[in-house]
């Protein structure tokens, strides 16, 4: 029962570590899928985080907190959008500067406003996101192993986390079952074929930029006002480029980024749980192995080893129209 | 507009540059006054920290040298139309190259180590890249993704690497002991003192110039040899490269050898020349500084010289800064850098058809009036 209590608390916070991967994974993959590459995940998670902890903060209240984050990072992916569509800049470029400001920007601004160390103060009850009870938690608790699941696995997480679970069959849904999500797909294979039936490749694109945005701002909100309580500089802390990673992992589709970045949370979750601890025959293992499991596993699948990973056919470069 | 825009050579390399970069700097001032200081005073205090004194100076160019290095690594692979966007790995590594070197060969004298040591930074930081290089010309898997991934597994490895093997005995910081001494790279101030010129205590060494003759070599292999030619020619169209008898898997792979080697001149700066022994994350991000310079110096040798000493100011004049405005922080340096790379790369054509449709309306001016007084003469 002990070790049953223990699996179902790592997996646990498993799931909330995949929240932001989940959330800047299924960014990436609108934003990829539409023939936009961005490695600017990491610049929008930080950008929403510090937008909606000091939202957050100045309001007291975390929807508050939730519309600034997910506002600053639809501009930021407005921005790389204007770049990469209308300029035809370098999207790998306009990635990397978006990232540098952002952490530059929210540690100064930060500074600035609250005078912590570019820390915002810690956000307290309606402030932040507050775990959920689901109903009849304490009817099913009484039976065993299944009241425990639904107790801690199922229910007691916040509202952004639910959330985020519903834009994975959304996702799906959209891109696969719509005309726009069809559309969508084909500007980021063959833009040219869906300009010469008369859509405009330009408003797509812009459209899956401003998706990117609102599920990257997602991330970000989670992660200071929901995973914690407030912004600390640097707190993505390489998340955006770990949710590229799982991006990659799951060839660019819903479901399966689902189970990566699952996977990458409880690899985490693991490396937490794992340190000191000595396993019969190994020993310990190092944290540093665990952690770089994702990006290891990510390189291995590039390698072509375990299937091939091919990105969409037209992302990373720009459409010119008459040509 | 499918056309790329055609703008006279001046325009192309001096103005559109410099317009892009008064940009990045103009917004960069309008955040200072967001944050209710006086940009004209911040830039003052950044201009007389970085060049008003001997000490400032001699930071300047510490921080300049290691720019130069990694500047180099990505306009280097730039060439070859790759987006080497792993420098901070590469060095991070490379910074291992050194320290099993320098901890380990003591009994040798110093015109060896040194030679050693540098060696040892570049193959180290050219291995790193080796993989990424190789995926990528031969498993077709973006550079871009796996440099970004071998970062991370560089920081997870040396994070090991220093906390649990190269640890020096009995210390909690993450760090390996002091090299042996015969690998320091003598500091100027140790020369100049030595030679009678006062000068306090910095830690440009002499790498600089290990830095400023290497982007002399980078040129003359970019412009004047036959694998520069190749390089530039895959970079510009890899499909016309197989038709000249070139294979861009090969070019893809040394540019990017070449590339990571590059970045070893970070380690051998900042570990040989001044702090003596590896610490955790000592690259500091001067990896990805290598981007922003690269781009503001169009990655041209020349260019990314100056660039490199115009961020090495930055640096330093940020610092100086942060000590007398509390409020303007080191991150501003970061906010500069991020915006030179948004309006300097990302946005580089912002001003392009503008300022091609002002030229274009004052040549054609130029010419109305030419046909008419040849009219008159006639």
């Amino acid at each position: 029962m002990e070790t049953f209590e223990s699996g179902v608390f790592i997996l646990s916070s498993g799931i909330r570590l995949a929240i932001p991967l989940l959330c800047a994974c299924l960014a990436g993959l609108w934003s990829e899928r539409s023939g936009i590459v961005d490695i600017g995940l990491e610049g929008k998670m930080l950008g929403a985080a510090f937008a909606a902890a000091a939202a957050a903060t100045y309001t007291g209240s975390a929807w508050a907190g939730f519309a600034a984050g997910v506002l600053i990072s639809v501009l930021i992916s407005l921005i790389h959008g204007y770049s990469a569509i209308d300029q035809r800049g370098n999207q790998i470029v306009s990635g990397t500067a978006i990232n540098m400001t952002a952490v530059g920007l929210t540690a100064l601004l930060g500074n600035a406003w609250f005078g912590q160390g570019g820390r915002t103060p810690a956000l307290k009850g309606a402030e932040r996101f507050n775990p959920i009870e689901l109903p009849f938690v304490a009817t099913l608790d009484q039976v065993p192993f299944i009241g425990s699941i639904y107790h801690h696995l199922i229910s007691g997480y916040e509202s952004i986390t639910y959330m985020a679970f519903a834009c994975v069959p959304l996702t799906w849904w959209v891109l696969y079952k719509t005309r726009f999500g069809l559309r969508l797909r084909a500007v980021g294979e063959n833009p040219a074929a869906v300009d010469t039936a008369g859509i405009s490749v330009r408003a797509l694109r812009y459209q899956a930029v401003i998706i990117c945005g609102v599920l990257g701002g997602l991330s970000g909100v989670y992660l200071s006002v929901a995973q914690a309580a407030g912004f600390i500089p640097g707190m993505s802390a390489g998340k955006g480029f770990i949710a590229l990673a799982a991006l990659v992992f799951a060839k660019w589709r819903p479901w399966p980024a689902l189970w990566t970045c699952l996977l990458f949370g409880f690899l985490d979750a693991l490396a937490i749980r794992m340190q000191g601890v000595k396993v019969p025959g190994i020993g310990e293992i190092p944290v540093q192995a665990i952690q770089a499991l994702p990006y290891l596993l990510t390189v291995i699948l590039l390698a072509g080893f375990i299937g091939s990973a091919i990105p969409p056919k037209a992302s990373g470069t720009p459409y010119v129209k008459e040509r | 507009m499918s056309v790329p825009v055609a703008l006279p050579k001046w325009a192309d390399v001096a103005l559109i540059p410099f317009l892009n970069i008064s940009l990045a700097f103009i917004v960069s001032g309008l955040v200072v006054l967001a944050i209710g200081e006086n940009p004209i005073t911040a830039t003052r205090l950044m201009i007389s920290g970085s060049l008003g004194s001997l000490n400032g100076l001699g930071y300047t160019l510490y921080y300049a040298t290691s720019f130069i290095f990694t500047g180099l690594a990505v306009a280097v692979a730039f060439k070859a139309g790759l987006f080497n966007i792993g420098g901070e790995g590469q060095a991070y590594f490379a910074g291992l190259g050194v320290a099993l070197v320098g901890l380990n060969l003591g009994f040798l004298p110093s015109f060896i180590m040194i030679p050693l040591c540098c060696l040892a930074a570049v193959l180290f930081g050219a291995a790193w890249a080796a993989i990424p290089a190789y995926l990528q010309a031969k498993r077709g898997s973006h550079i871009v993704i796996t440099t970004i991934m071998f970062n991370s597994l560089a920081s997870a490895l040396m994070g090991y690497l220093l906390v649990n093997v190269l640890r020096k005995t009995g210390s909690m910081d993450p760090a390996t002991q002091m090299f042996n001494p015969a690998s320091y790279i003598p500091r100027l101030s140790e020369i100049l003192n030595y030679l009678g010129v006062q000068m306090a205590e910095t830690p440009v060494n002499l790498s600089l110039f290990l830095a400023l003759f290497t982007a002399w070599l980078v040129w003359v292999l970019i412009w004047r040899t036959r694998l520069g030619y190749e390089i530039r020619t895959v970079g510009a169209n890899p499909h016309a490269a197989v038709y000249g008898g070139i294979s861009p898997a090969r070019i893809t792979i040394l540019t990017m050898l070449l590339s990571g080697a590059l970045t070893g001149g970070l380690a051998i700066n900042a570990l040989m020349g001044d702090a003596h022994r590896v610490q955790l994350e000592f690259t500091a991000g001067f990896g990805f500084v290598g981007i922003a310079v690269a781009l503001m110096g169009r990655a041209h040798p020349l260019g990314i010289v100056l660039a490199s000493i115009l961020f090495g100011m930055l640096y330093q004049g940020g610092a100086e800064l942060a000590f007398d405005q509390p409020k303007i922080t080191r991150d501003m340096i970061l906010v500069i850098q991020g915006l030179v790379v948004l309006f300097g790369g990302a946005l580089e054509g912002l001003f392009r058809a503008p300022l091609a449709r002002f030229l274009a309306r004052f040549s054609a001016r130029d010419g109305a009036k030419n046909s008419a007084t040849s009219k008159g003469s006639a």
